[in-house]
């Protein structure tokens, strides 16, 4: 053996790649495009889903809901797409990528804005980002994530977009901008209530400062895309995600029913 | 395509400092564990090329926890100088200066070990100071094995995407560089935009490695 390296090294990648390939073709694998705000409670769901449907696979695949959509136009595999809005969707059915029959809102969420827990300077109202002493606001990119368009349109009803954008962290996603404040980089930051109450991370590093108020609910529309090869399967998660079991996880995470 | 010129700016400040200051802490250091035999030198080489190896993403984790605002070094600077490092320009050149690295002291310290130490004996023995021998023999015949590494950091500065978005963001005009525009554009799904600035990336990394191969060591042999 340690006059071939070459040979075993080779045969060594070989064997990986086989058993890699054999993981992958053993069950109907089901690719799931989520919004990152649904990031925690989806996986509690794959994973149940998967215990009660043997031989279904669920691949989740979470970021901002304007990226998903941008994958999925460029071809990526998606059977299921999640948006944390209707506009994504919206833009998806444009493109085909999903049929409006197939498309139905299954959540409701609420935009706040969250401080750091040891906070000096807790804002009551939108006017108080204004502040001196609030120098950076993280507010996710609004050009492809939905909770960015929803503090943008909060901050213009109010007047306020053009003097809290000079303070704008840009991220990349909803998780971005949570785990920007639970560290303390920035001093508020614009998430989705069921971010800032997610028990499982955040609990004691971020405070709800208040309720951000907002013309339109938010409403997260579920569909499985037009092009799916199993249809069936992406068919029987989203029904999957009506029932009691699902619908625990959804509302321990904080999510409310459309 | 305003997008596109200010994020060219960025990265060419970014990528210039970051060079800039590699210059000078690379052939440092490059100098320094050529010429001296200390306990625990394979050990600091091995640290210092880290950069080059680790994920950027990694590095990106270490710096965002250790100049962050509640970093241990991050809240010293704060409290000491008020100095901010997180979503500022600083940051960014200061996550392509380490990336970079290895990328100038690596071929600086080759390129010392290869200069015939009996010219510098002969320096010496005409009576030249240590300085001047540095300056006027080692350097200069070590001089295009460095300039082919800093040429190369520079391209890498440029590209520089995983570390500096965590740790300077992505504040358009501000910290916003190409390859962070790029990526931005292309989850907007802003075509357009992602094109202009692919193509302008492109270019400019084609001029940086004709450059560095214009000056790579092979060369001098075949000069004149």
């Amino acid at each position: 053996m340690p006059k071939r390296p070459f040979k075993t090294v080779i045969s060594a990648i070989a064997a990986l790649l086989m058993s890699a390939t054999a993981v992958t073709a053993l069950a109907a694998d089901l690719t799931v495009s989520a919004a990152a705000s649904l990031t925690n409670a989806f996986k509690d769901i794959a994973q149940i889903y998967e215990a009660s449907h043997p031989g279904t696979k669920v691949q989740l695949n979470f970021g901002a809901s304007g990226a998903l959509l941008q994958q999925m136009a460029k071809g990526a595999p998606v059977d299921v797409f999640a948006s944390a809005d209707q506009e994504t969707m919206d833009r998806a059915q444009k493109e085909g990528l999903v049929k409006a029959a197939d498309r139905k809102d299954f959540l409701r969420n609420k935009l706040v804005l969250i401080v750091p827990a040891d906070a000096k300077i807790i804002p009551a109202r939108l006017d108080d980002l204004t502040q001196a002493g609030i120098t950076r606001v993280a507010i996710a990119n609004p050009a492809s994530v939905p909770v960015g368009r929803y503090s943008q349109t909060a901050l213009e009803a109010a007047k306020l977009w053009t003097a809290v954008q000079a303070k704008a962290i840009n991220t990349q996603n909803v998780r971005q901008s949570l785990d920007y404040v639970a560290r303390g980089e920035v001093d508020a930051g614009f998430v989705y209530a069921t971010d800032a109450t997610d028990a499982t991370i955040m609990k004691d590093k971020v405070k709800v400062a208040f309720e951000v108020p907002l013309d339109t609910v938010i409403l997260y529309p579920i569909a499985k895309t037009a092009t799916s090869p199993h249809a069936a399967e992406a068919t029987s998660f989203i029904n999957y995600l009506s029932t009691p079991a699902a619908q625990d996880i959804l509302g321990k995470y904080g999510f409310a029913k459309p | 395509m305003d997008v596109a010129w200010s994020a060219l700016s960025l990265s060419l400040q970014v990528a210039g400092w970051a060079t800039a200051l590699n210059l000078v802490f690379g052939i440092g250091v490059g100098y320094l564990l050529a010429r001296n035999r200390f306990p625990g030198r394979d050990l600091l080489d091995t640290l210092l090329t880290l950069p080059m190896v680790m994920p950027p993403t990694v590095l990106g984790y270490y710096l965002l926890v250790l100049l962050g605002r509640n970093g241990w070094i991050g809240k010293w600077l704060q409290d000491s100088f008020g100095i901010n490092l997180i979503f500022t320009l600083k940051g960014a050149v200061i996550a392509a200066t380490i990336v970079a690295f290895p990328l100038v002291f690596k071929p600086a310290r080759a390129a010392f070990e290869a200069v015939d130490s009996q010219l510098e004996e002969a320096g010496r023995v005409l009576g030249i100071s240590e300085i001047g021998i540095f300056l006027r023999i080692t350097l200069p015949m070590a001089w295009r094995g460095i300039l082919a590494g800093v040429l190369l950091a520079f391209a890498r500065a440029l590209g520089e995407f995983g570390a500096t978005l965590m740790v300077a963001g992505s504040i358009p005009g501000k910290t916003q560089t190409l390859s962070i525009a790029v990526y931005e554009a292309v989850q907007a799904g802003q075509d357009a935009v992602a094109n202009t600035l692919v193509l302008i990336t492109s270019v400019v990394c084609v001029v940086v490695l004709l450059g560095a191969g214009r000056l790579a060591p092979g060369r001098v042999a075949h000069r004149n």
